[in-house]
Protein backbone atom coordinates (compact mmCIF):
# COMPACT_ATOMS: atom_id res chain seq x y z
CA UNK A 1 0.00 0.00 0.00
CA UNK A 2 1.08 3.62 -1.03
CA UNK A 3 0.26 6.53 -0.29
CA UNK A 4 -0.68 8.66 -2.70
CA UNK A 5 1.31 10.86 -4.14
CA UNK A 6 -0.67 14.24 -3.96
CA UNK A 7 -1.05 13.89 -0.45
CA UNK A 8 -0.30 16.50 1.24
CA UNK A 9 2.18 16.72 4.51
CA UNK A 10 0.40 17.72 7.81
CA UNK A 11 2.62 20.75 8.05
CA UNK A 12 -0.15 21.93 10.87
CA UNK A 13 0.52 19.94 13.79
CA UNK A 14 4.29 20.33 12.93
CA UNK A 15 5.88 21.11 16.13
CA UNK A 16 7.82 24.43 17.15
CA UNK A 17 11.40 23.01 17.40
CA UNK A 18 13.61 20.11 16.25
CA UNK A 19 16.82 18.18 17.18
CA UNK A 20 20.09 20.03 15.89
CA UNK A 21 21.70 17.32 15.11
CA UNK A 22 22.52 13.55 16.16
CA UNK A 23 25.05 14.97 19.00
CA UNK A 24 21.95 16.63 20.59
CA UNK A 25 19.70 13.52 20.41
CA UNK A 26 22.45 11.54 22.34
CA UNK A 27 22.85 14.36 24.92
CA UNK A 28 19.01 15.22 26.06
CA UNK A 29 18.59 11.19 25.89
CA UNK A 30 21.39 10.47 27.84
CA UNK A 31 19.82 13.68 30.50
CA UNK A 32 16.58 11.87 30.15
CA UNK A 33 17.32 8.60 30.74
CA UNK A 34 19.39 10.02 34.05
CA UNK A 35 16.12 11.59 35.33
CA UNK A 36 13.70 8.23 34.96
CA UNK A 37 13.85 6.75 38.05
CA UNK A 38 11.45 3.64 37.75
CA UNK A 39 10.95 4.44 33.79
CA UNK A 40 12.05 7.36 31.24
CA UNK A 41 8.44 7.72 29.58
CA UNK A 42 7.38 9.98 31.48
CA UNK A 43 10.31 12.35 31.78
CA UNK A 44 10.29 11.91 27.56
CA UNK A 45 6.58 13.71 27.83
CA UNK A 46 7.64 16.58 30.06
CA UNK A 47 11.07 17.01 28.36
CA UNK A 48 10.57 16.49 25.09
CA UNK A 49 6.72 17.51 24.47
CA UNK A 50 6.79 20.02 27.31
CA UNK A 51 9.92 21.60 27.31
CA UNK A 52 11.96 20.70 23.82
CA UNK A 53 8.83 21.01 22.51
CA UNK A 54 10.32 18.56 19.38
CA UNK A 55 6.52 17.21 19.50
CA UNK A 56 3.29 18.08 19.92
CA UNK A 57 1.05 15.90 22.43
CA UNK A 58 -1.28 14.55 19.29
CA UNK A 59 2.64 13.06 17.76
CA UNK A 60 3.60 12.23 21.26
CA UNK A 61 0.18 9.97 21.71
CA UNK A 62 0.51 9.00 18.32
CA UNK A 63 4.05 7.88 18.58
CA UNK A 64 3.66 6.19 21.77
CA UNK A 65 0.88 3.80 20.80
CA UNK A 66 3.22 2.81 17.91
CA UNK A 67 6.20 2.26 20.16
CA UNK A 68 3.72 0.30 22.50
CA UNK A 69 1.97 -2.31 19.66
CA UNK A 70 5.92 -2.89 18.42
CA UNK A 71 7.86 -5.03 20.53
CA UNK A 72 10.31 -3.75 22.65
CA UNK A 73 10.94 -1.40 25.61
CA UNK A 74 8.29 1.17 24.89
CA UNK A 75 10.31 4.29 25.48
CA UNK A 76 13.64 2.46 23.12
CA UNK A 77 10.82 2.22 20.46
CA UNK A 78 9.68 5.96 21.00
CA UNK A 79 13.64 6.97 21.00
CA UNK A 80 13.96 5.17 17.53
CA UNK A 81 11.47 6.94 15.99
CA UNK A 82 12.34 10.52 17.55
CA UNK A 83 15.48 10.21 16.27
CA UNK A 84 15.02 8.63 13.78
CA UNK A 85 12.49 11.03 12.09
CA UNK A 86 15.14 13.83 11.89
CA UNK A 87 18.20 12.10 11.06
CA UNK A 88 17.25 8.08 9.65
CA UNK A 89 19.62 5.61 10.86
CA UNK A 90 21.85 7.80 12.69
CA UNK A 91 19.69 9.89 14.55
CA UNK A 92 18.02 6.26 16.01
CA UNK A 93 20.96 5.24 16.62
CA UNK A 94 22.33 8.47 18.35
CA UNK A 95 19.07 8.44 20.29
CA UNK A 96 19.14 5.10 21.75
CA UNK A 97 22.87 4.76 22.74
CA UNK A 98 22.19 8.30 24.66
CA UNK A 99 19.04 6.51 26.44
CA UNK A 100 21.13 3.31 27.58
CA UNK A 101 25.03 3.85 27.28
CA UNK A 102 24.98 6.34 30.78
CA UNK A 103 22.65 4.27 32.29
CA UNK A 104 24.12 0.40 31.74
CA UNK A 105 27.48 1.60 33.24
CA UNK A 106 25.18 3.00 36.01
CA UNK A 107 23.40 0.44 36.73
CA UNK A 108 26.26 -2.13 36.64
CA UNK A 109 27.86 -0.14 39.50
CA UNK A 110 24.85 0.19 41.14
CA UNK A 111 24.74 -3.92 41.31
CA UNK A 112 28.37 -4.30 42.07
CA UNK A 113 27.53 -1.93 45.04
CA UNK A 114 24.62 -3.14 45.74
CA UNK A 115 25.77 -5.47 49.05
CA UNK A 116 27.26 -2.61 50.56
CA UNK A 117 24.29 -0.38 50.54
CA UNK A 118 21.45 -2.79 50.44
CA UNK A 119 20.93 -2.57 54.33
CA UNK A 120 20.76 1.00 54.71
CA UNK A 121 17.35 1.90 55.83
CA UNK A 122 18.06 5.82 54.32
CA UNK A 123 19.03 4.57 51.40
CA UNK A 124 15.98 2.15 50.83
CA UNK A 125 13.83 4.84 52.16
CA UNK A 126 15.41 7.75 49.25
CA UNK A 127 14.16 5.26 46.79
CA UNK A 128 11.22 5.04 48.03
CA UNK A 129 10.54 8.10 48.10
CA UNK A 130 11.39 8.82 44.89
CA UNK A 131 9.68 5.64 43.44
CA UNK A 132 6.51 7.92 45.02
CA UNK A 133 7.53 10.90 42.85
CA UNK A 134 7.62 8.73 40.11
CA UNK A 135 4.12 7.80 40.38
CA UNK A 136 3.02 11.39 40.70
CA UNK A 137 4.92 12.31 37.62
CA UNK A 138 3.69 9.23 35.10
CA UNK A 139 0.13 10.09 36.62
CA UNK A 140 -0.01 13.91 35.43
CA UNK A 141 1.94 12.67 32.10
CA UNK A 142 -1.36 10.81 31.74
CA UNK A 143 -3.85 13.67 32.40
CA UNK A 144 -1.59 16.10 30.25
CA UNK A 145 -2.13 13.78 27.07
CA UNK A 146 -5.47 13.23 28.13
CA UNK A 147 -6.11 17.20 26.61
CA UNK A 148 -5.31 15.67 23.42
CA UNK A 149 -8.19 13.35 23.03
CA UNK A 150 -10.60 17.32 22.67
CA UNK A 151 -9.16 16.56 18.38
CA UNK A 152 -10.09 12.91 18.03
CA UNK A 153 -12.83 12.40 15.76
CA UNK A 154 -14.66 10.14 18.48
CA UNK A 155 -16.56 12.45 21.16
CA UNK A 156 -14.77 13.07 24.42
CA UNK A 157 -16.75 11.43 26.58
CA UNK A 158 -16.77 7.92 24.39
CA UNK A 159 -12.92 8.50 24.20
CA UNK A 160 -12.81 9.25 28.23
CA UNK A 161 -15.08 5.92 28.91
CA UNK A 162 -12.75 4.03 26.47
CA UNK A 163 -9.98 5.08 28.62
CA UNK A 164 -11.68 4.53 32.12
CA UNK A 165 -12.37 0.88 30.40
CA UNK A 166 -8.64 0.17 30.22
CA UNK A 167 -7.54 1.74 33.50
CA UNK A 168 -9.88 -0.48 35.01
CA UNK A 169 -9.25 -3.68 33.15
CA UNK A 170 -5.47 -3.31 33.50
CA UNK A 171 -5.19 -1.85 37.12
CA UNK A 172 -7.70 -3.49 38.60
CA UNK A 173 -8.52 -6.65 36.58
CA UNK A 174 -4.89 -7.34 35.76
CA UNK A 175 -5.98 -8.33 32.22
CA UNK A 176 -3.02 -9.34 30.17
CA UNK A 177 -1.52 -6.36 28.17
CA UNK A 178 -2.38 -7.43 24.42
CA UNK A 179 -5.69 -8.08 25.51
CA UNK A 180 -6.35 -4.45 25.94
CA UNK A 181 -4.09 -3.05 23.54
CA UNK A 182 -5.82 -5.98 20.49
CA UNK A 183 -9.14 -5.98 22.47
CA UNK A 184 -10.72 -2.57 23.51
CA UNK A 185 -8.10 -0.42 21.57
CA UNK A 186 -9.01 -2.42 17.91
CA UNK A 187 -12.43 -1.76 18.85
CA UNK A 188 -11.60 1.95 18.79
CA UNK A 189 -9.87 1.68 16.07
CA UNK A 190 -12.05 0.54 14.00
CA UNK A 191 -14.88 2.56 15.21
CA UNK A 192 -12.98 5.14 14.60
CA UNK A 193 -12.01 4.39 11.03
CA UNK A 194 -15.78 3.68 10.36
CA UNK A 195 -16.04 7.54 11.33
CA UNK A 196 -13.27 8.88 9.76
CA UNK A 197 -15.51 7.85 6.83
CA UNK A 198 -18.25 10.07 7.17
CA UNK B 1 19.47 -17.18 50.73
CA UNK B 2 19.94 -20.10 48.16
CA UNK B 3 23.54 -21.30 47.84
CA UNK B 4 25.92 -19.49 45.21
CA UNK B 5 25.59 -20.87 41.56
CA UNK B 6 29.16 -22.04 40.10
CA UNK B 7 28.70 -22.53 35.81
CA UNK B 8 30.63 -23.61 33.38
CA UNK B 9 29.72 -21.95 30.30
CA UNK B 10 30.59 -23.64 26.62
CA UNK B 11 30.45 -21.83 23.47
CA UNK B 12 26.65 -23.15 23.46
CA UNK B 13 25.62 -22.21 26.23
CA UNK B 14 26.18 -18.78 25.61
CA UNK B 15 24.61 -19.42 21.72
CA UNK B 16 21.45 -20.45 23.72
CA UNK B 17 21.46 -17.18 25.66
CA UNK B 18 21.59 -15.29 22.77
CA UNK B 19 19.10 -17.13 20.77
CA UNK B 20 16.37 -17.32 24.02
CA UNK B 21 17.05 -13.04 24.31
CA UNK B 22 16.45 -12.73 20.48
CA UNK B 23 13.64 -14.68 20.64
CA UNK B 24 12.18 -12.28 24.20
CA UNK B 25 12.70 -9.41 21.95
CA UNK B 26 10.04 -10.55 19.62
CA UNK B 27 7.59 -11.31 21.95
CA UNK B 28 8.15 -8.11 23.72
CA UNK B 29 5.53 -6.23 23.30
CA UNK B 30 4.51 -3.86 26.17
CA UNK B 31 8.09 -3.74 27.14
CA UNK B 32 10.99 -6.45 28.18
CA UNK B 33 9.12 -6.74 31.42
CA UNK B 34 6.51 -8.35 29.97
CA UNK B 35 8.91 -11.71 28.91
CA UNK B 36 10.56 -11.64 32.89
CA UNK B 37 8.01 -14.58 33.46
CA UNK B 38 9.58 -16.04 30.74
CA UNK B 39 13.00 -15.30 31.35
CA UNK B 40 12.54 -17.00 34.94
CA UNK B 41 11.21 -20.11 33.76
CA UNK B 42 14.31 -20.11 31.47
CA UNK B 43 17.50 -18.65 34.07
CA UNK B 44 15.80 -19.59 36.78
CA UNK B 45 14.14 -23.02 36.44
CA UNK B 46 15.25 -24.43 33.15
CA UNK B 47 19.12 -24.08 33.09
CA UNK B 48 19.85 -22.59 36.65
CA UNK B 49 21.78 -20.08 35.49
CA UNK B 50 20.53 -17.84 38.22
CA UNK B 51 19.35 -17.69 41.29
CA UNK B 52 15.76 -16.49 42.68
CA UNK B 53 17.51 -14.11 44.60
CA UNK B 54 19.60 -12.69 41.57
CA UNK B 55 16.82 -12.80 39.86
CA UNK B 56 14.23 -10.66 41.91
CA UNK B 57 17.05 -8.12 42.54
CA UNK B 58 18.17 -7.37 38.76
CA UNK B 59 14.02 -6.07 37.96
CA UNK B 60 14.74 -4.15 41.58
CA UNK B 61 17.88 -2.54 40.88
CA UNK B 62 16.61 -1.58 37.35
CA UNK B 63 13.69 0.20 38.74
CA UNK B 64 15.49 1.90 41.51
CA UNK B 65 18.08 3.17 39.17
CA UNK B 66 17.70 6.01 36.53
CA UNK B 67 16.85 4.91 32.99
CA UNK B 68 15.08 2.39 31.39
CA UNK B 69 13.64 -0.67 32.89
CA UNK B 70 14.90 -3.00 29.99
CA UNK B 71 18.29 -2.57 32.17
CA UNK B 72 16.77 -5.15 34.48
CA UNK B 73 18.13 -8.02 31.26
CA UNK B 74 21.32 -6.81 31.22
CA UNK B 75 21.78 -7.21 35.27
CA UNK B 76 20.41 -10.85 34.70
CA UNK B 77 22.95 -11.04 31.59
CA UNK B 78 25.53 -9.68 34.51
CA UNK B 79 24.71 -12.28 37.26
CA UNK B 80 24.65 -14.81 34.60
CA UNK B 81 28.46 -13.84 34.03
CA UNK B 82 29.51 -13.85 37.68
CA UNK B 83 28.09 -17.24 37.99
CA UNK B 84 30.47 -19.01 35.86
CA UNK B 85 33.15 -17.14 37.70
CA UNK B 86 34.53 -13.54 36.10
CA UNK B 87 34.17 -10.24 35.50
CA UNK B 88 34.97 -11.12 31.88
CA UNK B 89 32.41 -13.45 31.37
CA UNK B 90 29.75 -10.65 33.29
CA UNK B 91 30.65 -8.44 30.56
CA UNK B 92 29.72 -10.98 28.11
CA UNK B 93 26.72 -11.66 29.80
CA UNK B 94 25.58 -8.34 30.00
CA UNK B 95 26.63 -7.94 26.17
CA UNK B 96 24.96 -10.93 25.05
CA UNK B 97 21.68 -10.61 26.81
CA UNK B 98 21.48 -7.02 25.99
CA UNK B 99 22.08 -7.04 22.15
CA UNK B 100 19.76 -9.90 21.78
CA UNK B 101 16.72 -8.20 23.53
CA UNK B 102 17.51 -4.82 21.68
CA UNK B 103 18.60 -6.42 18.11
CA UNK B 104 15.33 -7.63 16.75
CA UNK B 105 12.42 -5.16 18.27
CA UNK B 106 14.78 -2.49 16.92
CA UNK B 107 14.98 -3.35 13.61
CA UNK B 108 11.07 -4.13 13.28
CA UNK B 109 9.98 -0.93 15.45
CA UNK B 110 12.17 1.45 13.14
CA UNK B 111 10.83 -0.21 9.93
CA UNK B 112 7.45 -0.09 10.92
CA UNK B 113 7.23 3.66 12.57
CA UNK B 114 9.05 4.87 8.95
CA UNK B 115 6.23 3.39 7.19
CA UNK B 116 3.79 4.10 9.54
CA UNK B 117 5.07 7.97 9.55
CA UNK B 118 5.11 8.10 5.41
CA UNK B 119 1.69 6.95 5.57
CA UNK B 120 0.34 8.91 8.19
CA UNK B 121 -2.08 10.52 6.04
CA UNK B 122 -4.02 7.09 5.08
CA UNK B 123 -7.38 6.73 7.38
CA UNK B 124 -6.34 3.47 8.46
CA UNK B 125 -2.86 4.75 9.45
CA UNK B 126 -5.13 8.29 11.58
CA UNK B 127 -7.47 5.40 13.12
CA UNK B 128 -5.31 3.07 14.38
CA UNK B 129 -3.38 6.06 16.18
CA UNK B 130 -6.56 7.94 16.85
CA UNK B 131 -8.74 4.81 17.99
CA UNK B 132 -4.98 4.33 20.42
CA UNK B 133 -5.09 7.27 22.28
CA UNK B 134 -7.30 6.85 24.90
CA UNK B 135 -5.86 3.13 25.65
CA UNK B 136 -2.35 4.98 25.81
CA UNK B 137 -3.40 7.03 28.83
CA UNK B 138 -5.25 4.49 30.60
CA UNK B 139 -1.68 2.44 30.22
CA UNK B 140 0.22 5.51 32.00
CA UNK B 141 -2.45 5.99 34.83
CA UNK B 142 -2.02 2.44 35.75
CA UNK B 143 1.64 2.10 35.25
CA UNK B 144 1.55 5.30 38.05
CA UNK B 145 -0.97 3.45 40.57
CA UNK B 146 0.98 0.23 40.07
CA UNK B 147 3.97 1.73 41.43
CA UNK B 148 2.48 4.06 44.04
CA UNK B 149 1.13 0.59 44.89
CA UNK B 150 4.38 -1.24 45.12
CA UNK B 151 6.06 1.67 46.70
CA UNK B 152 3.47 1.39 49.82
CA UNK B 153 3.59 -2.29 49.62
CA UNK B 154 7.68 -2.46 50.05
CA UNK B 155 7.97 0.28 52.38
CA UNK B 156 7.87 0.23 55.94
CA UNK B 157 3.97 -1.22 56.19
CA UNK B 158 3.86 -4.43 54.75
CA UNK B 159 0.09 -3.60 53.38
CA UNK B 160 -0.58 -1.78 50.41
CA UNK B 161 -3.51 -0.36 52.09
CA UNK B 162 -3.94 3.21 50.92
CA UNK B 163 -4.72 4.10 54.88
CA UNK B 164 -1.56 2.65 56.28
CA UNK B 165 0.66 4.40 53.77
CA UNK B 166 -0.95 7.49 53.09
CA UNK B 167 2.27 9.99 53.70
CA UNK B 168 3.63 8.05 50.29
CA UNK B 169 0.45 8.52 48.51
CA UNK B 170 0.08 11.90 49.49
CA UNK B 171 3.61 12.56 47.90
CA UNK B 172 3.00 11.09 44.93
CA UNK B 173 -0.55 12.80 44.53
CA UNK B 174 1.09 16.28 45.27
CA UNK B 175 4.26 15.94 42.97
CA UNK B 176 1.83 14.66 40.02
CA UNK B 177 -0.01 17.87 41.01
CA UNK B 178 2.89 20.09 40.92
CA UNK B 179 4.25 18.38 37.23
CA UNK B 180 0.99 18.68 36.19
CA UNK B 181 0.42 22.05 36.81
CA UNK B 182 4.25 24.04 36.62
CA UNK B 183 7.13 23.31 34.78
CA UNK B 184 9.27 22.98 37.78
CA UNK B 185 12.37 20.71 36.95
CA UNK B 186 11.77 17.07 37.73
CA UNK B 187 15.25 16.36 39.72
CA UNK B 188 14.07 19.08 42.57
CA UNK B 189 11.36 16.88 43.00
CA UNK B 190 13.11 13.42 42.89
CA UNK B 191 15.73 14.97 45.46
CA UNK B 192 12.44 16.21 47.43
CA UNK B 193 11.67 12.84 47.66
CA UNK B 194 14.96 11.14 47.63
CA UNK B 195 15.26 13.42 50.94
CA UNK B 196 11.70 13.00 52.54
CA UNK B 197 12.24 9.07 52.36
CA UNK B 198 15.73 8.91 53.45
CA UNK B 199 14.35 10.64 56.58
CA UNK B 200 11.58 8.08 56.97
CA UNK B 201 8.75 11.13 56.83
CA UNK B 202 7.29 8.74 53.66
Amino acid sequence: MNAPPSSPPSATSDPANRPRSPADLFISFTLLALQGFGGVLAVVQRDIVDRKRWLTQEEFIEDWAVAQIMPGPNVVNLSLMIGGRHFGIAGALAALAGLLTVPLILVIGLAVLHARFADSAAVAGALHGMAAVCAGLIGAAGLRLASALKKSPMPLSWCLAIGAAGFILVAFLKCPLPWVLFGLGGLNCVLTWRRLAS
Amino acid sequence: MTAPLHLVLEWADWLNLFGHFLLMSLMSVGGAISTSSEMHRFLVEQHHWLTQEQFNQSIALAQAAPGPNVLFVALMGWHVGMNAGSTAAALSGVLVTMVGIMTPSTILTYTAARWGHRNRDLRAVRAFRQGMAPIVIALLLSTAWFMATSAGTSARAPSAAVLANWPLWLAAIVSGLIIWRTRIHLLWLLAAGAVLGARGLI
